[in-house]
């Protein structure tokens, strides 16, 4: 498996990533809401030059039902290239591909024939309970330990939720990753800024606060999580706690600035308890320890109660619901999802403390149901949620999907699912590519995008 | 004429352990282009090379203890065979390690992290054969700790001051012209190529 030169998908900095060629092939995990059908993981067709442009292309089967596919990401990446670990003859080659649901993890093999990946090994629950005590697996990260997973729950779906490693050539467990986790019991989310030694993680709740749906009582009893934690990434020890207090809740996706002498990044939240906005923070390094700041706040829209679900009736107003948001490489663009009114926006977020809206698109929506020029029926449901941009921040993909149990609570009639893509103009603002739409096939919902050779939140650096 | 191949292979094996990326030099490059600074560049280096040759001089302490203590012969296959599962095992589970020392590092935990490469890399291991043979022509063929210790700390200083020149000469250029995107095409496989010389060394120690 080792090669002579390194992987020609490594790049030293996100400079030079910027200028990696053109995708050609998206993955898109599916699922099944039902459970009646294997998940799969979808190979979608980029590129528009081919006959086959924005259609599937490929698709891989789980061996099971029921696992619900939700993050995944790459064997290895460019932290291969850092210098205090460096493992840089590893191919780019497996997707790790975890099951939310069933806790299961699945190896695919995107070689020989990148349109036709095979499962090449299954880690089943019990192992990964038995050698890191985790479940309910999440988001993976190739970092320089190797495979970093992380788990939303214990293996009995207690709190709490953490991080265990795999061999990233072997895909063995290799235990838990924390040695000292302090008060950290909720997971969700977690990345690292590795030019300061730092990981970050974020909150959701325990599965039995999710796996049915979300649970008004806890979410307006401000029981799910609210704080970011930090750590030291090599001691793996607990350094810092940041609550955003009782107003905010569910703190989700993290996304740290690329270049490696940053010490900031933007996570959002999904839903302010006070008015049903939605916010983006700003971390940073503040002396010797982190700090936040919101940075943005966006407002949820007045809305007839007759058009909303039986949550939001009451409210008369339709949430943003920032479910997902993703930076670009140059760390000038930040997309942020708004999974409840139906927008996909743009900030110029060169200036991390005073972001600017440089674009907005809307497709889908609790209410607003805004179509797309190659869509048959003219009415879209669900939103724009996992979102992922090309290298060189020219394209952002994405889906409509966000999690099969609570899907329905904001799209009672259920989401039929559909994947989009935008083209960026080089200063800022965003347009949809006309001819690019994925009219998702029943049964399946999509869900987290990657690209082949990397993306913008698939890498991480230790050069400027 | 005949003593000159140790010397020269000494030499050699401080420059192959200077180029190799994950030996040092990469890293000194790094640590300046975070911290913007020349200084910190050349300042790194010396940690670097500090444990690097502690690693060696530890290697070289013990194989002197042991080789004063035992029977030449049986010493040279002994040692041999150490080295030989060590490149094997390299071979099979590369060089894959918890990693301790990150971006943040000071000097000291340059100096910890060059001497944790270098030893579970096996850098020392490889000065063996010429050392031995370089005590063994001067002693006849006995092994004396009184003769042994000058020889390896003479060894050691040309191994060492050889693999400072080249890791001072790759940084700079690196860090003043080449720039960081040449490692991604001239990064050869280095552990392959290190796993290759151990497996050389020991075979070279056990035909001796």
């Amino acid at each position: 498996m080792a090669t002579w030169r390194p992987d020609p998908s490594f790049y030293p900095s996100p400079r030079m990533a910027a200028k990696a060629p053109k995708e050609t092939l998206a993955y898109v995990a599916a699922f099944d809401p039902e459970r009646a059908r294997p998940d799969a993981i979808a190979v979608v067709d980029v590129d528009p030059t081919s006959p086959h442009y924005s259609q599937i292309v490929g698709q891989v089967d789980m061996p099971n039902v029921g696992d619900e596919l939700h993050h995944f990401g790459w064997n290895a990446c460019s932290s291969c290239l850092c210098p205090n670990a460096p493992h840089p003859h590893v191919e780019r080659r497996y997707l790790i591909v975890p099951g939310l649901r069933s806790s299961r993890l699945h190896i695919i093999d995107t070689k020989p024939d990148p349109r036709n990946p095979k499962i090449v090994r299954v880690i089943e629950p019990e192992e990964i309970a038995e050698k890191a005590n985790y479940s309910r697996l999440h988001t993976t990260h190739c970092g320089p330990e190797g495979i970093y997973v992380n788990a939303l729950a214990d293996r009995n779906g207690n709190a709490p939720g953490g991080i265990f490693l795999l061999d990233h050539q072997s895909f063995d467990v290799l235990g838990q990753w924390e040695m000292d986790r302090g008060p950290q019991k909720l997971a969700y989310d977690f990345w690292w800024h590795l030019g300061h030694d730092t990981m970050v993680t974020s909150e959701w709740g325990t599965p039995d606060t999710f796996e049915n749906g979300l649970v008004p009582e806890v979410l307006l009893g401000s029981k799910y999580g609210r704080r970011l934690h930090f750590w030291d990434l090599h001691k793996r020890k607990h350094l810092q706690e940041m609550d955003f207090g009782e107003e905010h809740q569910l703190v989700f996706e993290l996304r740290p600035a690329h270049d490696p002498t940053k010490a900031y990044g933007f996570v959002g939240c999904v839903i302010s308890l006070k008015d049903l906005s939605a916010s983006i923070w700003t971390w940073y390094r503040d002396g010797d320890r982190w700090a936040v700041k919101k940075v943005i706040e966006i407002p949820a829209e007045p809305a007839d109660p007759n058009l909303l679900p039986p949550v939001l009736k009451g409210f008369s107003a339709v949430a943003p619901l920032v479910t997902d948001i993703d930076l670009s490489m140059d760390d000038r663009f930040l997309y942020v999802s708004c999974w409840g009114t139906g927008d996909m926006i743009q900030y110029d977020v060169s200036d991390p403390f005073n972001p600017k809206e440089t674009g907005r698109v809307r497709i889908g929506g609790i209410v607003s149901r805004a179509t797309h020029p190659k869509a048959k029926n003219g009415a879209l449901n669900g939103g724009p949620q996992m979102v992922e941009i090309s290298r060189d921040g020219k394209r952002v993909y994405f889906t409509n999907s966000l999690y099969g149990a609570i899907d329905p609570q904001f799209y009672p009639e259920g989401i039929d699912g559909w994947m989009v893509k935008l083209d960026v103009a080089d200063g800022g603002g965003i347009r949809f590519d006309e001819k690019f739409f994925v009219d998702w096939p029943k049964g399946h919902r999509p869900h987290q995008v990657r690209l082949e050779g990397g993306d913008c939140s698939s890498d991480s650096y230790c050069y400027p | 004429m005949t003593t000159l191949w140790p010397w020269l292979s000494l030499a050699g094996l401080g420059a192959f352990h200077g180029l190799n990326p994950a030996m040092g030099w990469l890293f000194a490059v790094a640590l300046g282009l975070h911290r913007q600074s020349r200084r910190t560049v050349w300042l790194s280096l010396i940690p670097i090379a500090i444990g690097h040759a502690l690693s060696i001089a530890t290697v070289l302490l013990v194989f002197a203890a042991f080789g004063t203590a035992l029977d030449p012969n049986r010493f040279r296959i002994a040692a041999a065979v150490l080295i030989l599962c060590v490149a094997g095992y390299s071979a099979v589970n590369g060089h894959r390690h918890r990693v301790r020392v990150g971006m943040q590092t000071g000097m000291a935990g340059l100096a910890v992290w060059s001497f944790l490469m270098a030893t579970s890399h096996g850098a020392g291991l490889m000065l063996v054969p010429a050392v031995l043979s370089l005590c063994l022509a001067d002693r006849g063929n006995e092994l004396a700790i009184a003769s042994s210790l000058p020889i390896s700390l003479a060894a050691l200083a040309v191994h060492s001051g050889v693999m400072l020149a080249v890791i001072a000469a790759v940084a700079f250029a690196v860090f003043e012209w080449l720039g960081l995107s040449a490692l991604r095409s001239a990064w050869i496989n280095f552990d392959r190529l290190w796993t290759l010389a151990l497996g050389a060394t020991g075979v070279a120690l056990l035909v001796q």
